[in-house]
């Protein structure tokens, strides 16, 4: 019989706003129990991260809780909303911690990373001195820092943002809570660092015996990883349940449709005879690292010598880590940074020209950026937006004319076309880049460079978004150069893949090919902790 | 951090050559001339004098000879305070403003970084609005309005303190000037504070410091305050700059023999040399200044370094 650890009771969580008060968990129960995972899944606005944090008392003033949450991991029965916040303290860190989904922002920046962990130490234990930073050194080793002695004088900004959460992790466990709270602890990190950070929590979980309490949206992680899952939507419990019957015979529609929103489907492969639209040989980007008089200037080169050509109505994958070269050699194609080495496109050398001598070109080469909020003016309408690019390729249009284009574009991108006197604020992130795509349409162009276009998008918001893709594709006959870290993504949408690592190619093919038999080991690693197969085994 | 001071000195040269020119053209400009008294002097000897200073020549041919003196070292000699060089005038003068302003930037500092912490942890309360309140009137006023007012209410309705006079830095003397001085700067520095210490407050590693069980004490004292200090330690250097050079004012209304009231006096008088000598060192001073504010800023932050 599993004892219950934590127990969080009709929790509704209330936020004070000038217009009102606006519920953001409604009435949920849960439990975990001792030495279980249970995952609390959730899109954005779900109430996941919020519910969590009250667990804690760590919710923002403006936030009135009311309902229960009981601890039992002390002594006895405590409802964590009515202790005195003296025995809240000596829980926190202690008997409960938490880990948070911005590993590069949560550590002190102007703290060595070993002070922070022993202050944990000097808090909750007895050690002191040279006992406190012998436990630091130890747990440092135990979550896998390379060189953990010399790390423990070490600032946050000299780690690398995986390096950061296993510190959070190692100062997490420095007392040895009963219960880890992990609020989405591998969203900000690429996909081999969380495959690793996954393997740590589940190693660390088993040497000492605590439950879990994992917040994500990611699905491919919660069948993995948990023994229960708790689904949440508007602040409310959708349905819970063990994890691999609720995978296989999901109740609620909801539910449904996220475990749905993984993508599929393949790309239908082009004409063997289409037309080459964009080439690139020995193509290479590099930075000045030190620029100084009197002195060689030394180079850091992010893209080492890549050939690629895309046929008309293909669409090339590009996947790997951050600081592969990926987005550099996207730019570089479009010549939004500078490069060496040819480019073509249709019949014109692209290699060469000016900023000039490439506007003409620019209405054909398109671009969507990753972040659907920063990469749209604030101070614009959609429809000023969106009709931007014509006012400067298409300067003899009229106003009506130009508007009559626009409405189009954002039809193109389902919206609705009312919506272009409004601002972008008053958008999702989905439909910001439903709005950046149409921005990128209504030019017409023939080739589209999409930059991580659903990664800052949850899952079931970026299935709608690549099926919008796809039909775009098909019905204007568009070509594609897509970059992600999503494997998932691109194997459903890309005709071909290029793996990049440290800005050369190492290994390219045909889509299904290419994710069935990866020839080199880089390729297999990225699969499986992409897919998760370690984890699962 | 040696060859980031040295390169930092080295492009002090061509800020101030440009701060020196200008000031040296625009002064030359300026109708009238040093040896313009009411009392007309005989064509002879005004002939002379003029020669003596070489101000019969082109002002290019001035410039040039004055950029070589400077060059040497050589601030000239006053037109005015004639037993007196230039440098000695400011040498003379400067300790005293440099002291009057170091008192008024740290009474500053000791009352307006506390007073903002204070607004920014008891946010939207009736103390914030206070502060907060009496900062903004502090920032609005003028210190020559603020200084005859506290000369007026202390030195001559009260009689607690002299309404003026140096008298070699006696402390008497030196509260009502002091307090002039600061009062403006106490505003900034408590609202700059307030605002950077909300900003911090709300930021990751604060929630993470709390979620380790630490106090609320703990969590601000340890965690809150030194990244909350930065702005403001940015701030210091034109804060110490403009207080000092800000100091001509509170000099003139309460008769203090510092640097600034020779200003004033020698830009009324076209005291060319004396004008230009000031205009040098003020400009050396902030150059000075923002340099050892920025080697200051870091010794606090880990990320800022200056090496290579």
């Amino acid at each position: 019989m599993p004892t219950p650890l934590l127990e969080i009771d009709r929790l509704r969580v209330e936020f004070d706003l000038p217009g009102g008060s606006v519920a953001a968990v409604k009435d949920l129960s849960f439990t975990v129990h001792e030495g279980e995972t249970l995952a609390l899944v959730g899109e954005s606005g779900s109430g996941k991260s919020v519910s969590s944090t009250a667990a804690l008392g760590l919710l923002p003033a403006l936030a009135r809780p009311t309902g229960a949450i009981r601890w039992h991991g002390g002594a006895g029965n405590e409802d964590l909303l009515r202790v005195a916040p003296k025995r809240l303290r000596q829980i926190r860190g202690n008997e409960i911690s938490m880990i948070f989904q911005e590993p590069m922002t949560s550590l002190n920046p102007l703290h060595r990373v070993g002070r922070q962990i022993v202050e944990v130490l000097a808090k909750h234990t007895v050690l002191r001195g040279r006992d406190a930073r012998a436990r630091a050194l130890e747990l440092l080793e135990q979550v896998g820092l390379p060189e953990p002695g010399r790390r423990l004088a070490s600032y946050s900004h000299e780690l690398s943002g995986g390096q950061r959460q296993r510190v959070m992790i190692a100062m997490a466990l420095a007392c040895e809570p009963k219960l880890l709270i992990a609020d989405e602890p591998t969203t900000a990190l690429d996909v081999t660092v969380q495959a690793q950070i996954l393997s740590l929590l589940k190693d660390l979980q088993r040497r000492y015996g605590m439950a879990i309490l994992f917040i994500t949206h990611d699905l491919g992680i919660v069948r993995h990883f948990a023994d229960r899952v708790c689904v949440m939507r508007g602040g409310e419990r959708v349905e819970s349940g063990e994890t691999a019957a609720l995978f296989a015979d999901p109740r609620h529609a909801y539910t449904r449709m996220l475990i749905d929103a993984e993508p599929h489907g393949r790309k239908a492969p082009v004409p063997a005879d289409a037309p080459l639209l964009l080439e690139a040989h020995d193509l290479r980007v590099r930075f000045p690292l030190n620029r100084r008089l009197f002195r060689p200037t030394t180079y850091f080169e992010a893209v080492r010598g890549i050939d690629l050509a895309i046929r008309r109505g293909q669409t090339v994958g590009i996947v790997g880590e951050s600081g592969s070269g990926k987005s550099t050699l996207g730019r570089a194609l479009l010549r939004l940074l500078e490069s060496r080495g040819e480019i073509r496109f249709g019949d014109t050398a692209l290699d060469g020209l000016d900023s000039a001598g490439m506007r003409p070109l620019r209405s054909r080469m398109q671009v969507v950026f990753q972040d659907p909020f920063g990469s749209l003016s604030p101070r614009m309408t959609v429809g000023e937006i969106v009709g931007e690019g014509l006012r400067v390729h298409a300067p003899e249009l009229g106003r009506r004319e130009r508007d009559a284009l626009v409405q189009e574009a954002l039809h193109d991108v389902a919206l609705d076309s009312t919506m272009r006197h409004r601002y972008p604020h008053e958008f999702s992130g989905g439909q910001r880049q439903r709005i950046a795509i149409a921005r990128a349409l209504v030019l017409k162009p023939k080739f589209l460079l999409l930059d991580e276009p659903t990664s800052a998008l949850d899952r079931s918001v970026q299935a709608t978004v690549i099926a919008l893709l796809r039909d775009l594709q098909e019905r204007h006959g568009l070509t594609y150069l897509f970059i992600s870290h999503d494997l998932a993504v691109v194997r459903a949408l890309a005709d071909s893949v290029l793996v990049m690592k440290d800005g050369v190619v190492v290994e390219q093919g045909d889509t299904e090919a290419l994710f069935q038999a990866p020839r080199e080991a880089y390729t297999r690693e990225l699969m499986r902790a992409a897919f998760l197969e370690e984890a699962a085994a | 951090m040696l060859r980031y001071t040295l390169t930092r000195l080295l492009q002090a040269i061509p800020t101030l050559w440009i701060v020196i020119t200008l000031s040296f053209f625009l002064m030359h400009l300026a109708p009238g001339g040093p040896f313009d008294g009411e009392r007309q002097l005989p064509p002879e000897i005004e002939a002379n004098l003029l020669a003596t200073y070489h101000l019969d020549e082109p002002v290019w041919q001035q410039y040039l000879i004055y950029m070589g003196n400077l060059l040497q070292g050589d601030l000239g000699p006053s037109f005015k305070y004639k037993d007196f060089t230039v440098t000695e005038l400011v040498a003379q003068g400067f300790p005293v403003s440099l002291e009057l302003g170091l008192w008024a930037i740290g009474l500053a500092l000791l009352i307006g970084l506390p007073l903002g912490v204070i607004a920014a942890l008891k946010r939207n309360s009736t103390v914030d609005y206070l502060v907060m309140g009496t900062a903004l009137a502090g920032v609005a006023v003028p210190n020559f309005v603020i200084a005859p007012l506290l000369a007026l209410v202390f030195g001559v309705f009260l009689g607690w303190l002299p309404v003026g006079g140096w008298n070699d830095g006696a402390w008497p003397n030196l509260v009502l000037p002091v307090v002039a001085l600061s009062i403006q700067q106490i505003a900034y520095i408590a609202r700059m504070m307030r605002a950077s210490m909300i900003e911090i407050l709300g930021s990751h590693f604060i929630r993470t410091a709390r979620a380790k069980g630490l106090t609320e004490t703990e969590v601000i004292w340890r965690h809150a305050l030194r990244p909350a200090m930065l702005p403001v330690v940015s701030y210091l250097g034109p804060a110490i700059a403009g207080i000092i050079t800000g100091s001509v004012v509170i000099e003139q209304i309460f008769g203090i023999p510092g640097i600034g009231r020779y200003f004033v006096q020698a830009a009324l008088n076209r005291d060319y040399t004396l004008v230009m000598g000031t205009v040098v060192f003020y400009g050396a001073l902030i150059v000075l200044l923002n340099l050892l504010v920025d080697l200051l800023y870091s010794a606090l932050d880990p990320q800022i370094r200056y090496d290579d």
